[in-house]
């Protein structure tokens, strides 16, 4: 009898890496779908009104040119909940790159060319596309992303912060962000008769997608079929369908065949959704010891007039220290704007880089080793709804990050560390993102031929799911992992979640261990004897996420930087970062590392460079390319570290994992900014970064 | 994008012909800003001429130290060159530190020098722009525009010259080799090669309809003279100048400064010579005081905006340091 090896908690290598570093993988907009068209949007140029008159007879006597679409000549969708979604169904203009119309050609070429030869006649209203603090359309949202209160309030803060000997007011803003996915925004939509759909898409969510689309085009369940066996990057872009997905399939439908659209690097920046800005007031009452008596966090955000989507900005600090008195709101603007949406840890990243900004400061103002004050301020169950957290180790975070770091010594004092031209620092903060998991379904199936195969509509978008799923299968099937064939990316596969919110493993994982379960114990009562057909098991989670207890379930971590400024041109460069994090038990440490490291160069990036400029004049981004658009390049990113505890947690899933998705990229930032503070004796509280920003303060010192 | 012909020529005659006789035919080599202007609709030219096959793509070092490079050469090739290395380090730094490795392998060097703003209106056909289409104004002054121009400027245009390889060349006098469409050739100083936008920011150089880049020749570098070129950017790589400094100090042995070259990357509507700053610290020794001094000098006529005020202190502090490092350098 042969022993298998669990494979769970291995360091496997990704099951499609050799097709994608090949080139064999295929992602959406490269299926070799026959006699397809081409689809450009052509998008609105004003912020604000309504297409009067559209001239389209030079772009039509193009040769290959096919149809141009516009309000009037699509098919009329069902209402939905995602107004940004109902393309093309009235004249109407709410944002500047909003989708008026669309050329459908031969070649991708000659829809572009002739998007160019459409005149459009606008009606212009007035627009307000700057979020200013005062405005009086501001207001709170009953509930925000997530579900989460839009306001929670306990004790008084006011009269605590009043009484507190020390006191910390401070504002912080954090600009809006793109994803800018490697692989931008593509699909192809082929239509069988007017009742069956297929959509190739760059997808995270696959059977969501399907859903939504088969409601909007009144469809059955079922009748719209996603396919995204690969997708280039998401970071919550791709949760949900964007335009470009909604007209290639009203496009493929009014034409009669097959389209393609793909978003170009500049019309992705206003197509397919942003990281909100963020105005953020922080008020931190503490006693002499460090200890909080008060936090006020006040989070100011903005959407489009289309959707009231609001940012859970604030819900980290609900969960992060204890406090009597705490008040943690929401306020939101709707603008003449592109409409805002998921960004990697939308609400988490912005809300805790001022939270840990704050604390930093408080910690200089205390006279205190940052990393004691937050040990001080742990909280004991869940400071806002009382309950036990699953499982908490921010402060063995810290104390084993700080040891790994070399944080021990450090020489509180900002400004004294000079190498040359170089001013050196160093910094901390913490960083917590909800373990979430929502149910799920998936099948596992014994094949006659041998092997099994597991079907499950998740998506790897680079994440390692595929591999991780595989992983768990095995172990659950008692089977090497090379008997298991993970098939991935597919709506018809059932419902499931998105590749999003870090819950996709935890939800998907659960339903593939379920099924494979089940699957081994049918086998088991066969004794090994197959039918003929083979033999099939479900997964179905539903009961299971509902049943769980009540439990405040979070992924918590430590960061640390170590970051140089050149004290001529004020430039900053981060040496180091090291993450230490406990999240629950990792099913595959390479590709968790590789997810946690990618998060905090996403962080890096967040502090020192991602910047998309208003324009209010215009109503959209005065930069809109990578050229602009700046992301960290390989130069800017150095030792990057990962590292994390063993944790056991029984109250998550069968796995016992939390997701690192998002993890890796809260508190990044405040812990560079806090380190660029240590180093120079500049605390930047606008992010990003810049050159000017650390040479005001220094020329101010 | 406009669909439109394209012609790989083999003889410049026959390209400069083609390219004269229609302000719709352009010529094409790298075609790394070029056709990314092409496929926005900043520029729609009916025809291409490919100069690439045409004999201009060799480095040519002189007896006297000087030398004459090719408008063919690519970036990475002339950057690699071991006598561009050992005599005219401060553009060898200058082409590592712009563009990435495979933008620079097809970028050209007369290419180069031709590179259109990357100002953010400018590439935005749906926004005014005096550049693109004269009359329409300019989005950037009330706008984005602090990776733009302070000095220079003028009512109608912010815009600056994107280009560090220039700004290098500018320091070392370089002259541009230009064959007419006659067939003559005639050279231009490169500090005389483009023009200030004043009320025409659409007209860019002193080129000629058919005029075709041929080389670069840069004169033997100062005796004795060190060089350095520093450049101050966003991020550490792939990213234009903020601020770029190219110095060439030549000093005597008593720290009096013989000759000083500046070239100012990221502040001018073009590669900004600053003469005012070398006629104060030349035949001086320099101080930390004087450096400072003659570079604020420099900045005096600079018409500033409120997002890109911040360069000129930051120019003045590079500009300090990089010559103090320099003279510095030359004294150990």
């Amino acid at each position: 009898m042969t022993t298998i090896q669990r494979t769970v908690g291995a360091e496997v290598a990704r099951v499609e890496g050799r097709e994608k570093v090949t080139g064999t993988a295929l992602y959406a907009y490269e299926y070799p779908v026959p006699d397809a068209l081409y689809a450009w949007a052509i998008q609105s140029t004003i912020p604000r009104g309504r297409v009067r008159a559209l001239d389209t007879a030079a772009a039509l006597a193009l040769p290959g040119v096919v149809a141009v679409l516009d309000s009037h000549n699509v098919f009329r969708l069902r209402p939905t909940d995602a107004p940004e979604l109902a393309v093309l169904q009235s004249p109407d203009i709410a944002h500047r790159g909003q989708i008026v119309a669309a050329v459908v050609a031969d070649t991708y070429e000659t829809a572009r060319q002739a998007a160019a030869a459409v005149r459009i006649e606008y009606d212009v209203d007035d627009h307000d596309s700057e979020l200013m603090d005062g405005d009086p359309r501001i207001f709170v949202p009953e509930t925000v992303n997530g579900g989460h209160p839009g306001l929670m309030e306990k004790g008084d803060v006011e009269a605590a912060l009043a009484a507190a000997p020390v006191v910390l007011d401070v504002t912080y803003t954090t600009p809006p962000e793109h994803t800018s996915t490697m692989e931008p925004h593509a699909t192809i939509a082929v239509w069988d008769g007017d009742d069956s759909l297929t959509l190739y898409n760059g997808d995270q969510g696959p059977w969501m997608t399907a859903d939504r689309l088969a409601a909007m085009f009144g469809l059955p369940e079922g009748a719209v079929r996603v396919v995204a066996d690969h997708t280039g990057g998401g970071f919550g872009s791709k949760a949900v369908p964007r335009p470009p997905t909604v007209l290639a399939a009203l496009a493929a439908r009014a034409v009669g065949r097959p389209v393609k659209v793909a978003a170009t690097r500049q019309q992705m920046f206003t197509m397919v959704s942003y990281r909100t800005p963020t105005l953020q007031r922080i008020r931190l009452g503490a006693e002499r010891t460090g200890k909080l008596t008060a936090i006020w966090h006040d989070a100011l955000q903005q959407s489009s007039t289309l959707t009231p989507y609001c940012e859970q900005t604030v819900t980290p600090t609900r969960v992060m220290y204890a406090a009597r008195h705490r008040r943690t709101v929401h306020r939101l603007a709707q603008l003449d704007v592109p409409t805002p949406s998921w960004m990697r840890a939308p609400g988490e990243a912005p809300g805790m880089f001022a939270l840990e900004s704050a604390m930093d400061e408080l910690a200089v103002e205390l006279g205190m080793d940052p990393i004691e004050l937050r040990v001080v301020n742990e909280p004991s169950v869940d400071p806002e709804t009382g309950h036990p957290f699953s499982s908490r180790n921010l402060v063995a975070c810290l104390r084993e990050g700080a040891a790994r770091f070399g944080w021990a010594g450090r020489d509180p004092a900002p400004g004294r560390r000079r190498e040359g031209n170089w001013l050196v620092g160093t910094g901390v903060a913490a960083g917590n993102y909800p373990a979430l998991t929502r149910p799920s379904t998936a099948t596992a199936r014994a094949e006659p031929a041998g092997g099994f195969t597991v079907r499950i509509a998740a998506s790897d978008i680079g994440t390692g799911a595929r591999t991780a799923l595989t992983q768990v299968a095995a172990d659950e099937l008692g089977v090497e992992i090379d008997r298991v064939t993970l098939d991935i990316g597919r709506s018809a596969y059932g419902q499931a979640p998105w590749a999003g919110g870090s819950m996709g493993l935890s939800s998907w994982g659960w339903a593939v261990a379920k099924a494979c379960r089940a699957l081994a114990k049918r086998l088991d009562e066969l004794s090994g004897a197959l039918p003929p057909g083979g033999l099939e098991a479900q997964g179905d989670t539903t009961e299971d996420v509902e049943a769980r207890g009540a439990f405040s379930r979070h992924a918590f971590g430590a960061q640390f930087a170590e970051v140089r400024v050149d004290a001529v041109t004020g430039q900053v460069r981060v040496d180091r970062l090291l993450g230490m994090f406990a999240a629950g038990r990792i099913i595959n440490p390479r590709t968790a590392r590789s997810q946690l490291r990618g998060g905090m160069c996403m962080g890096l990036s967040t502090a020192l460079y991602e910047n998309l400029e208003t324009d209010p004049r215009f109503g959209d981004f005065a930069n809109h390319d990578l050229a602009t658009y700046h992301i960290a390049a390989h130069a800017d990113v150095r030792d990057v570290q990962a590292h994390w505890l063993e944790e056991d947690d029984d109250e998550l899933n069968p796995m016992g994992s939390k997701g690192v998705g998002e993890l890796g990229i809260v508190g990044t930032a405040a812990a560079i900014a806090n380190a660029v503070y240590h180093a120079t004796g500049v605390r930047v509280r606008d992010l990003p970064i810049t050159v000017e920003r650390v040479r005001a303060g220094l020329s101010a010192r | 994008m406009k669909p439109f012909a394209y012609e790989r020529a083999t003889d410049p005659g026959a390209a400069a012909t083609l390219v004269a006789d229609s302000t719709e035919t352009v010529y094409l080599a790298g075609g790394t800003n070029l056709v990314d202007l092409m496929k926005l609709g900043v520029t729609e030219p009916a025809m291409l001429v490919d100069i690439t096959g045409l004999p201009y793509d060799t480095i040519e070092h002189r007896p006297d130290g000087g030398v004459l490079i090719g408008a063919l050469v690519p970036g990475s090739r002339l950057a690699g060159d071991p006598g561009i290395r050992e005599r005219f380090p401060a553009l060898a730094e200058a082409l590592l530190s712009g563009a990435s490795g495979q933008l620079r392998t097809v970028a050209t060097t007369g290419g180069n020098l031709l590179q259109r703003t990357r100002c953010v209106y400018f590439q935005d056909v749906t926004k005014p722009c005096n550049k693109r289409r004269p009359g329409t104004g300019c989005s950037a002054i009330q706008g984005l525009h602090r990776d733009l121009a302070v000095l220079g400027t003028s009512d109608s245009c912010v815009a600056g010259h994107p280009s560090d390889m220039a700004v290098a060349m500018a320091a070392l006098d370089a002259v541009v080799h230009l064959r007419r469409v006659n067939g003559s050739t005639r050279t231009v100083s490169l500090n005389e090669f483009y023009l200030l936008p004043g009320d025409t920011p659409d007209r860019e150089t002193v080129l000629q309809p058919g005029d075709l880049i041929t080389g670069v020749e840069l004169p033997p570098p100062p005796e004795g003279a060190a060089m350095s070129y520093r450049k101050v950017r966003d991020r550490w790589s792939y990213a234009f100048a903020l601020v770029s400094v190219a110095a060439v100090a030549a000093t005597d042995t008593d720290g009096t400064l013989r000759e000083i070259r500046l070239g100012l990357g990221g502040v001018g509507v073009r590669p900004w010579r600053a003469r005012e700053a070398e006629r104060l610290l030349t035949g001086r020794r320099p101080t930390e005081e004087s450096l400072r001094e003659a570079a604020r000098a420099e900045f005096a006529p600079a018409r500033p905006l409120p997002q890109n005020a911040f360069k000129i202190d930051l120019a003045v502090d590079v500009i300090t340091s990089a010559v103090r490092d320099l003279v510095g350098g030359q004294r150990r």
